[in-house]
């Protein structure tokens, strides 16, 4: 029948279709291929600074080499100077990280359900995202003092609002013929809230939640820069301060490690919890 | 799972049922002073051009919409919001990405407070019974759309509702599909007794699954037309009788 024929076909996943030791090899050229496709230029990069340092190409002062800032890198680590420093810098970023999800995402599922709260509130939303965080960063300093309490606030501040709208705009763009077909199965409010709205919801609020965390160490450097004697932004500061520019660039790749450690643990809870969508 | 032994009758009575829409500041009757009757396990096919009122008599009946005047008795209850005793099966399949064909066919009973256990038990017997039992653990996007309207047919029919209702339940689906998807219907119908309501713009499909067809006019003045099809069953598409019905149903539509 052609309509069977139709629906096996749908199903047939052609990767474990055939696990010969044809397929394998060119699954291996295949998966180095795409390595190099998608971090030749980065390596590229990195060589071409190794060289150019060492060469002269560059003026190594300002660049200099790699293994010089690996070196630098290791030292910091395995003296325990930078663990302080790490250690005190996901404090500020995880908490004030926490609350905002903590915060945003009952808000934002709240907000996004009822039309009357989320207009009443949108305008003062709009007003404050439009804010920047590192310009109210001195009134918070007024009201907080100088000290862990303003730094973790302008964080969490600015993470709040990705999360929040992100969250708003997940709820609000729920499918409403989904909504319409719990209800005539007899699902109460509470019932379509938790069974279709949030499970909706969730690939919009990680998409949040994603720039949250990238914020959140955006904020992180600059709040550290101002005011603080610890931290990695403290750091990247007072190592240029000093000309100790092999450890101000231990400290950014840190940082970026940081960032890219944030990310992929995002990523993975939502392929976890996304497996049903495309993951692009 | 045995056929469970209906105790309700699904009968539908609807009364001077009326109801009108604003469209672009008009007022627009789409059902005037509409009275019928649909025997408990009958199929009533209703067609009509878009914009007669067919798919909102539908929502009527599923509860979905409120008449301006008039009521649906069910079984002599008269219909407040939806019910447990009419499931819908939508125009598009309408199915919860994620979840698995298992958890959306069990989703309805699910939502209505039963075990999962229990659930998933009644719900595979339906996925066997549209023919979908290797897929249990496929998601809604790794089917295609004939199988994913015969998941939203078995989340129907999960419930064991005794009326159902059909919203141009074929009517996304090539032509092919559409026509295995009927046989399909026919036979969910005669193996489950339950009486089916069924909107339609195929008026073959129409003359195929129904016992009677409800033809609503879209002009003013003009009274909706209950025809019966009196053909023998399985019917017989190509049959000379069932030609001279769709012809004779195609006339009260001006064509030919």
């Amino acid at each position: 029948m052609t309509f069977q024929s139709l629906d096996t076909s749908s199903r047939v996943r052609p990767v474990e279709a055939l696990p010969g030791a044809a397929t394998l090899r060119r699954g291996v050229v295949a998966s180095s291929r795409t390595i190099l496709r998608r971090y030749g230029l980065l390596a590229g990069f990195l060589g071409l600074w190794q060289i150019g340092s060492t060469q002269g190409w560059i003026n190594p002062t300002v660049f200099p080499p790699l293994d010089a800032i690996l070196a630098a890198l290791w030292q910091g680590l395995s003296g325990g100077a930078l663990l302080d420093d790490i250690a005190i810098s996901l404090q500020r970023s995880g908490l004030a990280f926490a609350a905002a999800v903590g915060l945003g995402i009952p808000l934002g599922l709240f907000m996004g359900q009822i039309r009357s709260v989320e207009q009443a509130l949108d305008p003062i939303l709009q007003f404050f995202r439009q804010t920047s965080a590192l310009a109210l960063y001195p009134v918070f300093i007024l009201l907080l003092g100088l000290g862990e309490a303003s730094k973790v606030f302008v964080i969490f501040w600015a993470t709040l609002f990705p999360i929040l709208l992100a969250t708003i705009g997940g709820v609000k763009e729920v499918d409403r013929k989904l909504i319409e077909m719990a209800a005539t199965f007899g699902a109460s409010r509470a019932r379509i809230f938790a069974r279709v709205v949030l499970p909706a919801a969730v690939p919009a609020i990680f998409v949040g939640l994603r720039l949250s965390a990238t914020t959140a160490l955006l904020l992180l450097i600059a709040a550290e820069m101002i005011g603080a004697n610890k931290g990695l932004g403290f750091q990247v500061m007072n190592a240029q301060y000093n000309f100790q520019i092999p450890q101000m660039f231990a400290a950014i790749l840190l940082l970026a490690a940081l960032g890219l450690a944030a990310n992929a643990i995002l990523v993975t809870l939502q392929r976890r919890l996304c497996r049903w969508a495309d993951l692009t | 799972m045995s056929v469970v032994q209906k105790t309700r009758r699904g009968e539908v009575a609807i009364r001077d049922l009326s109801k009108s829409f604003a469209l672009n500041g008009q007022r627009l009757n789409v059902l005037r002073n509409l009275d019928l009757a649909i025997k408990g396990g009958e199929a009533l096919a209703i067609v009509g051009p878009s914009g007669c009122g067919k798919t909102t008599l539908l929502r009527v009946l599923a509860g979905l919409e409120n008449p301006d005047q008039g009521e649906v008795l069910i079984d002599g209850q008269r219909v407040e919001g939806v019910g447990t005793e009419r499931a819908i099966i939508f125009q598009e399949p309408r199915l919860l990405p994620w979840l698995t064909v298992l958890g959306n066919v069990s989703f309805g009973l699910q939502v209505r407070g039963h075990s999962p256990a229990e659930a998933e038990a009644r719900a595979r017997h339906y996925i066997r019974l549209v023919g979908l039992a290797e897929f249990e653990t496929a998601f809604p996007r790794q089917l295609s759309g004939g199988m994913s309207q015969r998941v939203g047919i078995a989340r129907a029919l999960t419930v064991q509702p005794e009326i159902l209702l059909l919203d141009e339940p074929l009517g996304a689906l090539d032509a092919m599909t559409k026509l295995t998807m009927q046989e399909e219907l026919a036979r969910i119908w005669r193996e489950e007794k339950v009486t089916m309501v069924l909107v339609t713009h195929d008026l073959e499909e129409a003359i195929f699954l129904a016992d009677r067809v409800l033809v609503l006019p879209k002009e003013k003045g003009a009274m909706p037309r209950l025809i019966e099809v009196g053909l023998p069953r399985p019917r017989d598409r190509s049959e000379t009788r069932f030609v001279e019905m769709r012809r004779r149903l195609m006339a009260e539509f001006g064509l030919h």
